[in-house]
């Protein structure tokens, strides 16, 4: 038991006093670094209105904000094409954005107006953008693991190379559907990329009061799937391991798992970052994560290698408000469904063949 | 022109289903527990593996929630999944991705997702099997917007019934019961038919009440009208087919002819098909229309018994059918 313990141990990657430095930018060009920095401004900006947004009460339901784990998603993304599948959950607005989703489609179907992503029937815990790659998310905890695992033996049984992904939190590990879907995906060889990011909070429990060890991975190791452990705060090292186990699924190796150490600022749900489903939460531990910030260690590290320059990071803010400001004020003045919608798309209406 | 006929029995014909669709559709593939070695599904899936490959055909490990989960993802991918569970009982595991994903997911996404999916539940009760391994829980999923629920009584059904759902581009619940897999018929060649435009089917003509039932209930019901004619009885049958969406037509236009009901179904009472029945009736007719007041079989409010003598008494009969027919007839 012991020596199980001391190997699945976030140990460091848990302790947000560790993880502040510059990130090692070696081995990656400056042109996916520049890409890096801007999806991962567009995510942080975005969600930033929606903050704003239901803090104000013009977003009627529910939004889980992700602020702080951008650098997850984005490092995933990086190795997707179009015809990947991926699927999110309750907290994947950044999972969707990362694929070069529109902003305004965002924001509209988090208003519920027709122009939205899901045609403003689903809002912010049901985004949908097939085209780019994004199956779909829902907010039953694990509900699109499996999902995935369908998706990506679609993948295999078409044999094209495709490859899906499911987002999951360190909750969703504890959902038991969660272990078939490993098991699942490793018996048939099927190309999936298990992604958890690992907040170590679900809803208002650390993860120390709901599960014996800190490190999710360890389930990935008792179904016989590769994994890596990454500081989630760090888009290059994310990066680099979901391409080598994205690079294996497309080569039929089958799945792989990824655990990304994050930390989220902003409570379970909506605007505040001081409570969390009425618990309060450690003014100083949050602003020990927020060192962490996965954007500043990307910036500074950017700035030492001399691949960006204070200019440029002006620039990229100021053409990323305006883009965010627009996508919204044109989300607000778009219109809500017809009252046909209700009753339309409950079942396919259109030709079967 | 004279169309080739072919004898099949119930489960010879749903496997005549999954051979012409795997045969037809590259798309279509089988996902379940036992399908490389199927002998508790009956003949219904014989060699399924062999002909078609285990690639196509998967048995799989004991994880009915991350299967059907598994169907409804492949189908958004554009796959035509077919999950097999061979006893509904332990389908309830996957409960999450019935009713939360695939019945949600074309509303949701505002119609532009579809799991074009079928669930297979098969009802495998009798033989002192017990609580567990014996449940007809159509209702549920009757009662779920999203989803379609088909149970085929008949030969032809069986196949036809089984094409029309993995064709069909929304999620399709199709229950079948062991009981019913011994009766033959002669079948022609297959016609795909568009699901959305099926519906229940009167199955034998009458005057004197009108009995409803799905699956193996509409075996009793004709097994039942058939001894009420030697009584003198005029008994139509109507066959519901399709459980959801719930078509009221047929039944009501029944009814309104004879102006006795009988619902006949193999689930519990409250709140179950039976009860729809009953409501829709009274619901559309003239009370003045009756001629006695509806009435119903169904299961004792409890759950399955093993003890030979108390499962005799169990499930209703045709002389269940014809007694509670009879009662109408007399009140």
């Amino acid at each position: 038991m012991k020596q199980i313990s001391q190997e699945f141990s976030l140990k460091q990657l848990a302790d947000p006093a560790e993880f502040h430095s510059e990130l090692d930018l070696s081995d990656t060009p400056a042109e996916s670094l520049r890409a890096y920095i801007s999806a991962m401004q567009r995510i942080r900006l975005s969600e930033r209105q929606l903050a704003v947004g239901r803090r104000d009460g013009l977003i009627g339901g529910p939004v889980h904000l992700g602020v702080g784990q951008e650098a997850v998603a984005v490092g995933v993304s990086a190795h997707l094409r179009a015809s990947d599948r991926v699927f999110g959950a309750h907290r994947s607005h950044s999972h969707l954005l990362a694929l070069g989703s529109s902003v305004e489609g965002l924001f509209a179907e988090v208003l519920g107006r027709d122009t939205g992503h899901s045609k403003g029937m689903g809002g912010s815990m049901h985004l949908w953008d097939q085209p780019k790659g994004f199956y779909g998310s829902v907010p039953i905890v694990a509900g699109t693991v499996p999902l995935a695992v369908g998706a990506g033996l679609a993948a295999k049984l078409q044999q094209g190379g495709d490859v899906a992904v499911a987002y999951l939190g360190d909750g969703a590990v504890e959902e038991g559907v969660v272990h078939e879907s490993l098991n699942l995906a490793r018996i048939q060889d099927i190309p999936v990329i298990f992604v958890v990011e690992n907040n170590l909070f679900a809803s208002h429990m650390h993860i120390s009061t709901r599960q014996p060890n800190d490190s999710t991975a360890r389930f990935a190791h008792a179904n016989d799937v590769p994994y890596r452990v990454v500081d989630g705060n760090d888009v290059v090292a994310v990066a680099s391991a979901a391409g080598d186990l994205i690079a294996d699924a497309r080569l039929g190796k089958g799945p792989g798992f990824i655990e990304a150490v994050t930390f989220r600022w902003y409570g379970h749900v909506d605007w505040r970052e001081d409570i969390d489903v009425g618990i309060h939460r450690s003014v100083e531990e949050l602003d020990n994560w927020r060192q962490r910030d996965p954007i500043r260690r990307l910036k500074e590290a950017m700035l030492t290698a001399g691949v960006w320059t204070e200019d440029d990071d002006e620039a990229l803010e100021l053409a990323l408000k305006k883009e965010v400001d627009t996508a919204w004020i044109k989300a607000m003045q778009a219109p809500y469904p017809a009252s046909t919608a209700l009753l339309d798309r409950v079942y396919f209406k259109g030709a079967q063949a | 022109m004279i169309e080739k006929r072919t004898t099949y029995n119930y489960g010879t014909a749903i496997l005549a289903a999954f051979e012409y669709l795997l045969e037809k559709y590259p798309e279509v593939f089988v996902i379940g527990q036992g399908l490389w070695s199927p002998w508790y599904v009956g003949n219904s899936m014989t060699d399924l593996d062999k002909k078609f490959g285990k690639q196509r055909v998967i048995d799989t490990p004991v994880a009915e929630s991350a299967c059907t989960g598994a169907a409804v993802g492949a189908s958004l991918a554009g796959m035509k999944p077919i999950v097999v569970h061979p006893r509904i009982d332990f389908m309830l595991y996957a409960m999450d991705a019935v009713v939360n994903q695939a019945a949600k997911w074309s509303h949701m996404t505002g119609g532009q997702a579809h799991p074009s999916m079928t669930i297979r539940g098969i009802i495998n009760r009798g033989g002192e099997q017990g609580a567990q391994h014996s449940q007809a829980l159509q209702a549920w999923f009757a009662h779920i917007p999203g989803l379609r629920v088909v149970m085929p009584a008949t030969v032809a059904d069986a196949r036809d019934l089984l094409i029309a759902s993995v064709l069909c581009k929304d999620p399709v619940v199709y229950i079948d019961d062991r009981w019913l897999y011994d009766q033959t018929d002669d079948l022609p060649p297959v016609i795909e038919f568009d699901l959305r435009l099926e519906r229940p089917r009167c199955l034998r003509l009458g005057s004197d009440l009108t009995i409803v039932g799905s699956s193996y209930s509409t075996r009793l019901a004709l097994n039942a009208a058939e001894e009420l004619e030697k009584l003198g009885i005029s008994a139509e049958v109507i066959d519901l087919r399709v459980l959801n969406p719930f078509h009221s037509e047929e039944v009501v236009t029944s009814v309104t002819k004879t102006g006795r009901l009988l619902a006949v179904d193999g689930g519990w009472g409250p709140c179950g098909i039976a009860s729809e029945v009953l409501a829709v009736t009274v619901q559309h007719i003239n009370p003045a229309n009756f001629k006695s007041s509806p009435s119903r079989v169904t299961l004792p409010f409890a759950p399955a018994p093993t003890a030979r003598n108390l499962e005799k008494t169990y499930y209703p009969d045709t002389n269940s059918v014809v007694r509670a027919s009879l009662n109408l007839m007399s009140s």
